[in-house]
């Protein structure tokens, strides 16, 4: 798969993480949402708590446990924006 | 007292390195916000309370950022003065001004003067965190939603007397060398949807709808301007710290010098003189001893 995602997530008081990646997913207030690349723009508040699922290239996995958090899909790629995000063990 | 003040120099220097990192480390969050808010607030209709000035303005928030301790030059003293200037420039519009402050140094200020502070908050002028910011605006954006239904000289149908804008002093950090304190107004929010050169922005979904969405966004979106506001203050707190306790260091270093030369000179002419005591005596016995 050439097609990355360009990957952001980024508390208050710091970033959290950023890097390319093959799929996020996450949960909104409105259901389980997985983004790939070319995904519609799309603007969404993350249920509470949820956790955010980063699938890099090579099968590996980041998870965060976010706290007041907001999901934009733009063309560039994923921002998570969180009042707090603390790495979850991973669940592979 | 040279020692001391150059410690705290030291440790206010170590400090503005570290406020300067937060608020380098907060940027992408708020540049993050400020995009998705522009992007909904260009594809919403906006008619948010928090967005729409009121028509009738009667009350005004002023939240007044000061420091917890003193011994930072003019830093607390200079924000006040910002923030009185304010006050009266809100005086003179007809609108009643209501305190928030921030810091012991500025609820002291008003404390002294008997005047009436709404509601303050003190301990983490220094090194704030988010919980702080989050405090702070979530008692600003409920007295702003209070202030909504306020009629002259009443509190309204929910019985609390809110505002009805909200003002922000703080001071900015530009360097290391200066720093100025702002009044900036934080409620109703000017958002700027700026035409992208780009052409229109994509059609962005929402979930959910984004009036609830931007329900969700705004008062987060305060809470970080606030945050922002908190740990640039902080830097400049350290910063000018710093510069009071550097000139505070260099007095001490003139006056030791001073001193230091005084006693020399004190201690040289007593030298000379013994010396010349001395070599008076010698001449006065060899002159003697000549005569015999």
């Amino acid at each position: 798969m050439a097609q990355q995602l360009h990957v952001e997530l980024v508390a208050v008081e710091e970033k959290v993480w950023s890097g390319e990646a093959e799929m996020v997913v996450a949960r909104t207030t409105e259901g389980e949402l997985g983004v790939l690349p070319g995904h519609a723009p799309l603007l969404g508040q993350l249920a509470e708590p949820s956790q955010v699922r980063i699938k890099q290239a090579g099968g590996q996995q980041v998870a965060y446990d976010v706290a007041g958090g907001f999901l934009s899909v733009t063309g560039e790629g994923v921002t998570v924006l969180a009042e707090s995000a603390t790495p979850a063990t991973p669940a592979r | 007292m040279k020692k001391i003040t150059k410690a705290m120099e030291l440790v206010a220097t170590s400090r503005i390195a570290k406020a300067q990192a937060r608020v380098e480390a907060s940027l992408p969050y708020a540049r993050a916000i400020t995009g998705v808010l522009t992007a909904l607030a260009s594809n919403a209709r906006i008619d948010h309370p928090l967005l729409t000035p009121r028509e009738q303005v009667r009350r005004a928030g002023v939240l007044l950022v000061t420091s917890d301790r003193g011994l930072a030059g003019g830093y607390s003293s200079s924000a006040i003065r910002t923030a009185e200037s304010l006050i009266a420039r809100l005086q003179a519009d007809g609108k009643e001004p209501v305190l928030y402050v921030i810091g012991r140094k500025g609820v002291g200020f008003y404390r002294f003067r008997n005047r009436e502070i709404a509601a303050s908050w003190t301990g983490f002028s220094e090194q704030p965190s988010f919980a702080d910011a989050r405090e702070v605006g979530e008692t600003l954006i409920k007295a702003f939603s209070a202030g909504a239904d306020d009629t002259d000289g009443s509190a309204g149908a929910d019985g609390i007397v809110g505002i009805d804008e909200l003002h922000i002093v703080y001071t900015e950090f530009h360097s290391l060398m200066t720093q100025t304190p702002v009044a900036k107004i934080i409620g109703p929010m000017q958002v700027e949807d700026r035409p992208r050169s780009e052409g229109l922005l994509p059609a962005y979904e929402f979930e959910p709808e984004a009036e609830a969405l931007l329900d969700a966004l705004l008062p987060k979106y305060i809470n970080t301007r606030i945050y922002a506001a908190l740990i640039e203050s902080a830097a400049s707190e350290s910063a000018a710290r710093r510069r009071a306790m550097k000139s505070a260091t260099d007095n001490a270093e003139d006056m030791i010098e001073k001193y230091t030369r005084e006693m020399n000179s004190a201690r040289q002419a007593g030298i000379t003189q013994e010396i010349s005591e001395i070599v008076g005596g010698a001449n006065a016995l060899a002159a003697s001893g000549s005569e015999v």
